[in-house]
């Protein structure tokens, strides 16, 4: 593969490459006939970002004539080759970057200004291909925001916050921090973010629901969409469900896919990049593996919040099964684990119904403590306690 | 260290004294060159020498030239002592590092002779300090043997460019290369680091590069943590003169410009890690 970036890309490359380093240590270079994909996953598979550059995007792009030139290598060496970020559209006129498997060699050209010539011979690793499963069109809900909305947003919520949660409906989202322990509860600051439906550039909402999510993924593709200026897309449904924030124009396309808690709170990792598409649904013996992760809430009304709608007050409905095949697959192809071990604690499925009330202990909402819950989801029938375990994939009923 | 290890004399008797309007002068060079804790100051009536050296294999020199100070009077043809250029620098920095425009310290150096302390004067603003800093015997600085006549690869490049090359070397490389050569790539450094190597590549006719003579394509390398405080020397510079011996000796003279516009230098001269012939 040999592509050359002029001008003002090569400064976007590099701030992809800065994006993707804030998620995941290694990143994972991948020629396609469509372009070039930069891809990187975070270290619990729960988060995963690819920005795909088309042909356009280059002056020249050469493709590779084999499939098999993909590679991975540790962020931190491609974000050498890009030091002084602000100074790289001053400094440098041209970036050639070729990959050749056979011959091991990736090589970073920068010619600079000044007949300068900085060459960068990196070392790498072979690699599968790194594509996570998602399906952004089926989504329930669709949010397309100005980067600035959500940059602004989430500068209202600590650093150090890892988890948020989002609440839709028809009218609004309520950014939410998530404190799943109920002693921190009572003495964290609970801060709370309504943004109204005018605010966004679409607000298709099919179905109310409350995701959990972490945000601290996210960062590096706020700063890369404010500096380039790109709307947001938001895609998400249910709780568990994986959430895809998109970003595209002419000659870019980005997508980041996050895991989502599942309402047990348990987070799911069924947008996996691990997947084997022809894999059966995991059985019940995954059941027990997931006691630590599971956290019981109380079905409840959701206090304080007048306008929010009331979801039903039944038990969960037998859970859907949205199997291997259900799952439309963006990508083409099947998805390979690189090291082949992956495969099996994946989980393509999902099972939990419709996301249930639930209550949260605060001091402005009023508060119900949290009952521990039971492994097993069969015992719980008669409660409205969520225990079951997310791995549970064959249907069974969730109380 | 008690005060009266060494004795003291009345003004008339100093074989050296040396006064400047403006200490940053002097201080500033010295920070450039100050990574190790000892320096060897020899005076002549040419000015100041100021030699640090590192483990044999690196010394750094600041020539602060008899114009630039304000007096500078010599009894003896060659005055050597050694001290402490960390304490001396403390010592000269006293009045603290701000640079509110208008407002200098200045400086009274005096120096007895053999065996006597090194006597600051320092003034700001109608406050004076003194400061008696014991000397030490002055030890023999290295001879590179480094002569102009032996010098088979020399360029002179602006700071500015350089400058941005070192800022970005890699640091886990654990030696700098220096390719010099009458064809391509003429100038090159480089790197061996851990994510894999790096090459800059300064061509003879880049409107950076002042002056190019190189007659023989030589390759050396240099161990990266000598080489690392010549970037303080770097900073402060304008331009630098990269030559390189038939030994491979490498020399780095830095033209700085001090406060007052004048010209000192700073050189350094670096042993080659191991003959390499090829890159």
């Amino acid at each position: 593969m040999d592509c050359i970036l002029i001008g003002s890309n090569v400064k976007v490359l590099a701030k992809a490459v800065q994006s993707l380093s804030r998620l995941g240590e290694e990143l994972y270079l991948e020629p396609q006939e469509n372009g070039l994909a930069l891809r990187t996953v975070n270290s619990s598979r729960s988060a995963y970002a690819c920005f795909l550059f088309s042909p356009l995007f280059f002056q020249k792009y050469t493709p590779p004539k084999s499939s098999t030139q993909r590679c991975k290598m540790v962020i931190k060496s491609v974000q050498a080759v890009f030091k002084s970020l602000s100074s790289l559209e001053k400094t440098v006129e041209k970036c050639r970057i070729e990959l050749d498997i056979e011959k091991s060699r990736l090589t970073f050209t920068l010619h600079c200004k000044h007949g300068l010539l900085k060459t960068h011979n990196l070392s790498f690793q072979d690699s599968e291909s790194l594509q996570a499963v998602f399906d952004k069109e089926g989504c329930a809900n669709t949010l397309t925001a100005q980067p600035k909305l959500l940059v602004d947003t989430v500068l209202h919520f600590p650093p150090s916050l890892e988890e948020v949660r989002v609440s839709v409906n028809d009218e609004r989202v309520l950014f939410r921090n998530h404190v799943e322990d109920e002693a921190e509860q009572s003495k964290a600051m609970m801060t709370e973010f309504c943004l109204s439906a005018e605010e966004f550039d679409r607000f298709v909402v099919n179905m109310h629901t409350c995701i959990t999510f972490c945000l601290k993924e996210l960062r590096g593709l706020l700063v890369f969409a404010e500096s380039s200026g790109l709307p947001v897309s938001l895609y998400f449904d249910e709780p568990g469900r994986p959430m895809v924030l998109s970003l595209t124009d002419s000659v870019l396309e980005v997508n980041f896919v996050l895991a989502t808690l599942s309402e047990e709170g348990q987070p799911r990792n069924h947008n996996s990049n691990m997947r084997r598409v022809s894999e059966p649904p995991i059985t019940d013996d995954f059941m027990n593996d997931d006691v630590d992760y599971i956290i019981a809430m109380e079905a409840g009304e959701l206090a304080g919040d007048s306008d929010w709608p009331e979801p039903p007050r039944h038990a969960l409905t037998p859970p859907r099964l949205h199997g291997a095949a259900g799952d439309q697959q963006e990508s083409s192809g099947e998805c390979e684990d690189e090291d082949g071990q992956q495969g099996a604690e994946e989980t393509p499925v999902e099972e939990s119904g419709r996301p249930p009330n639930k209550k949260f202990r605060s001091l402005f909402f009023g508060s119900v403590l949290p009952t521990p819950s039971q492994m097993s989801n069969r015992t719980l029938q008669s409660q409205e306690v969520l225990a079951s375990d997310s791995e549970d994939e064959d249907g069974s009923p969730s109380p | 260290m008690p005060l009266s290890t060494q004795s003291d004399q009345g003004d008339g008797q100093y074989v050296l004294v040396a006064s400047l309007d403006n200490v940053r002068n002097l201080s500033n060079i010295l920070k450039a060159i100050a990574f190790k804790d000892h320096a060897l100051f020899n005076a002549t009536p040419n000015g100041l020498k100021v030699t640090v050296e590192d483990s044999k294999c690196l010394q750094a020199n600041a020539f602060i030239q008899s114009e630039i100070f304000q007096e500078f009077t010599i009894q003896e043809d060659s005055v050597s002592f050694q001290v402490n250029l960390t304490v001396l620098l403390d010592c000269l920095t006293i009045f603290g590092g701000s640079t509110v425009p208008g407002v200098t310290t200045a400086l009274r150096l005096c120096y007895n002779g053999y065996g006597y302390p090194l006597k600051l004067f320092l003034e700001e603003g109608g406050v004076v300090t003194v400061c008696k800093i014991n000397t030490q015997e002055p030890e023999e600085p290295i001879d590179f043997e480094f002569c102009s006549t032996n010098v088979t690869n020399k360029v002179i490049l602006q700071s500015d460019s350089l400058r941005e090359a070192f800022s970005e070397l890699d640091m886990t490389s654990e030696v700098l290369q220096i390719t010099m050569s009458p064809s391509q790539p003429y100038f090159r450094l480089s790197t061996f680091g851990n994510s894999g190597n790096a090459h800059y590549d300064y061509p003879k006719d880049s409107d950076m590069m002042e002056l190019f003579q190189c007659t023989k394509t030589q390759t050396n390398r240099y161990k990266m943590s000598l080489l690392k405080p010549s970037t303080k020397a770097l900073a402060l510079s304008c331009k630098v003169s990269v030559r390189t011996d038939s030994q491979g000796f490498l020399s780095l003279q830095y033209l700085v410009r001090n406060d007052d516009g004048q010209i000192c230098f700073v050189e350094y001269y670096c042993c080659p890690d191991e003959d390499v012939e090829e890159e």
